[in-house]
C-alpha cells in the first residue's frame, strides 16, 4: 500500500454539538438524525431501543452509535433526492446522552434481505469516550429464526455468542419495538466485527 | 457483479481498544477477538448526503456562530487532502470537525472547565472534499484544557475529525494535533497510538497555506481505507 491509514482517536465526551446538534439542542442543523426512516417510508415501521453498557454494567451516557441498513425492498438509497422522495435515508446517528435512562431510540423500517442467503440486519458503528478506535456490530431480528440460521455471518460467530446480535421483538398496541443492548465487556460481551 | 472488498483495517496503525493509561478505555474497550466480516463493497454504503445539506458558512468556524463580533483567539486555516490507502483522492466526502475555543472550553453542556465560553464561537464545522479530495476550514486555534484522567492531566491542542470515506467500513474518527506541542508526550490518548504512526496525527505548519496579514496555515492529510488492491503480477 502506498499510504498508511490515519490512526483513530477517541470521539471524546463532547461530540454532541458537532455531530448530533439537534438531538442535544444545539443551534446547528444536524446532517444525520436518529431516524433511519421517516413515517412516509415503505415497509414495517419499528423502533429500536437499547443501551450501551460498560464493563461494570453501567449504562454509557456518552456513546455515539451509527446505523446503516437497506430498505424494505433490499436497497440502499443513492442520492439525496431519492431520500427526500422515499423518506428512507438508510442511516442514523444517535448519542446516548439525551435520554434519562441513557437509551438510544431509533426509528426505522424492517430491512429486507440485501442478498439471497443473508438474514435481514442493520450494521452498527459503536464509539464513545474511552474507545480510541470505533468498532462494528450488527443487529439481527429474533422473528427471523430461519433466515438467521442460514446467515453466513451469524454462522461464523460461535454459537454461544450469537444471541448478543439478535434484537428482541416486543409488540404493544400495534407499536413494534426491538430491544437491543450493547455490552462492551463482561459475560454477555457483544460480538464485534473486523469489518 | 462487483466482488471487491475493502483493504483490511490496518490495526497496526490504530490504538488498542484497551489502553490502561487512558483510564476510561479499561471498562469500555471490547476484550474478545473481533469476528472477521469480509463484506463486499457493494453492501457497505456510506450514508447519502449532499453538498446542499451544508450551510454556506459551515466550513468557517470564525463566522458560523458569530452573534455580535468575531471569536477571540488566533485565526488558523486547516486544510489537507483525503486519500485512500491506494493514494486515490476521496472526492465529495464529508469532513466534520469540532473543537474547544481559544480558552480551552467546549460549548458542550457537560464541559465544566472553568474557562470562558466565547459567545461568537460554537466550534463545529463541516465541508465536503473537492475533486482532488481537498477540504478547508477557517477556525480559531483551540486551547489546551485539563481533564480528569490523572493528576494535572491536560489535553494537547487538538481538533476532532469525523469522516466516512466511500464505504461504511472506511469510517474514521480521529484528532488532529499541532506541531511542537509539549503536551503530546504526556497525553495518553495520543500516546495510545502505535509509536510509528503518531506523526500522522500531527498537522504541518505551512507558510504556503498561511495567508498574509490574516491567518497561519496548517496542513493535515487524512488516509482512509479503500478498495483492496491485490498486487498484480508482472
Amino acid at each position: 500500500m502506498a499510504f498508511k491509514e490515519t490512526p483513530s482517536q477517541t470521539v471524546g465526551p463532547y461530540f454532541a454539538y458537532g455531530l448530533c446538534p439537534e438531538q442535544y439542542g444545539y443551534d446547528l442543523k444536524s446532517l444525520f438524525t436518529p431516524d433511519i426512516a421517516t413515517t412516509e417510508a415503505a415497509g414495517e415501521h419499528l423502533t429500536l431501543i437499547g443501551r450501551v453498557f460498560d464493563g461494570d454494567g453501567n449504562p454509557v451516557h456518552d456513546a455515539m452509535l451509527e446505523f446503516s441498513q437497506v430498505d424494505s425492498a433490499g436497497r440502499y438509497p443513492s442520492t439525496s433526492a431519492e431520500v427526500a422522495a422515499s423518506g428512507f435515508r438508510g442511516f442514523a446517528r444517535v448519542g446516548t446522552g439525551t435520554d434519562p435512562q441513557q437509551r438510544f431510540v431509533v426509528r426505522t423500517v424492517k430491512p429486507a434481505r440485501a442478498n439471497a442467503g443473508d438474514a435481514p440486519h442493520i450494521d452498527v458503528i459503536v464509539t464513545m469516550r474511552g474507545m480510541l478506535t470505533h468498532t462494528f456490530t450488527r443487529i439481527y431480528f429474533d422473528d427471523e429464526a430461519a433466515a438467521n440460521a442460514a446467515d453466513p455471518v451469524l454462522s461464523a460467530v460461535p454459537a454461544e455468542r450469537r444471541a448478543t446480535l439478535i434484537a428482541r421483538r416486543d409488540e404493544r398496541a400495534g407499536r413494534i419495538v426491538y430491544h437491543f443492548d450493547i455490552h462492551m465487556q463482561g459475560e454477555r460481551e457483544t460480538v464485534f466485527f473486523d469489518l | 457483479m462487483d466482488e471487491s472488498i475493502l483493504s483490511p483495517r490496518d490495526f497496526d496503525s490504530h490504538p488498542a481498544y484497551v489502553h490502561p493509561p487512558y483510564r476510561s478505555s479499561i471498562k469500555r474497550g471490547p476484550t474478545l477477538p473481533l469476528i472477521p466480516l469480509k463484506e463486499k463493497l457493494r453492501d457497505q454504503r456510506a450514508p447519502v448526503y449532499g453538498a446542499d445539506d451544508l450551510g454556506p458558512l459551515d466550513n468557517d468556524l470564525t463566522r458560523n456562530a458569530a452573534r455580535n463580533g468575531e471569536p477571540l483567539g488566533e485565526r488558523i486555516i486547516v486544510t489537507g487532502r483525503v486519500l485512500d490507502v491506494g493514494g486515490k483522492p476521496v472526492r465529495d466526502t464529508l469532513v466534520e470537525i469540532w473543537q474547544a475555543n481559544a480558552a480551552g472550553r467546549y460549548v458542550h453542556k457537560t464541559d465544566q472547565h472553568d474557562a470562558p465560553l466565547d459567545p461568537n464561537f460554537l466550534g463545529a464545522g463541516r465541508c465536503v472534499t473537492d475533486g482532488e479530495g481537498r477540504y478547508r476550514f477557517l477556525t480559531i486555534k483551540p486551547g489546551a484544557y485539563p481533564w480528569g484522567n490523572h493528576p494535572n492531566a491536560w489535553r494537547p491542542n487538538h481538533i476532532h475529525f469525523s469522516l466516512f470515506g466511500e464505504y461504511f467500513g472506511s469510517r474514521l474518527v480521529t484528532q488532529m494535533y499541532f506541531p511542537g506541542d509539549p503536551l503530546l508526550a504526556l497525553d495518553p490518548i495520543f500516546q495510545g497510538t502505535p509509536a510509528h504512526a503518531r506523526d500522522r496525527l500531527i498537522s504541518r505548519f505551512s507558510i504556503d497555506t498561511t495567508e498574509e496579514n490574516y491567518a497561519l496555515g496548517y496542513e493535515f492529510d487524512i488516509v482512509l481505507r479503500g478498495p483492496n488492491q491485490t498486487p498484480t503480477e508482472r
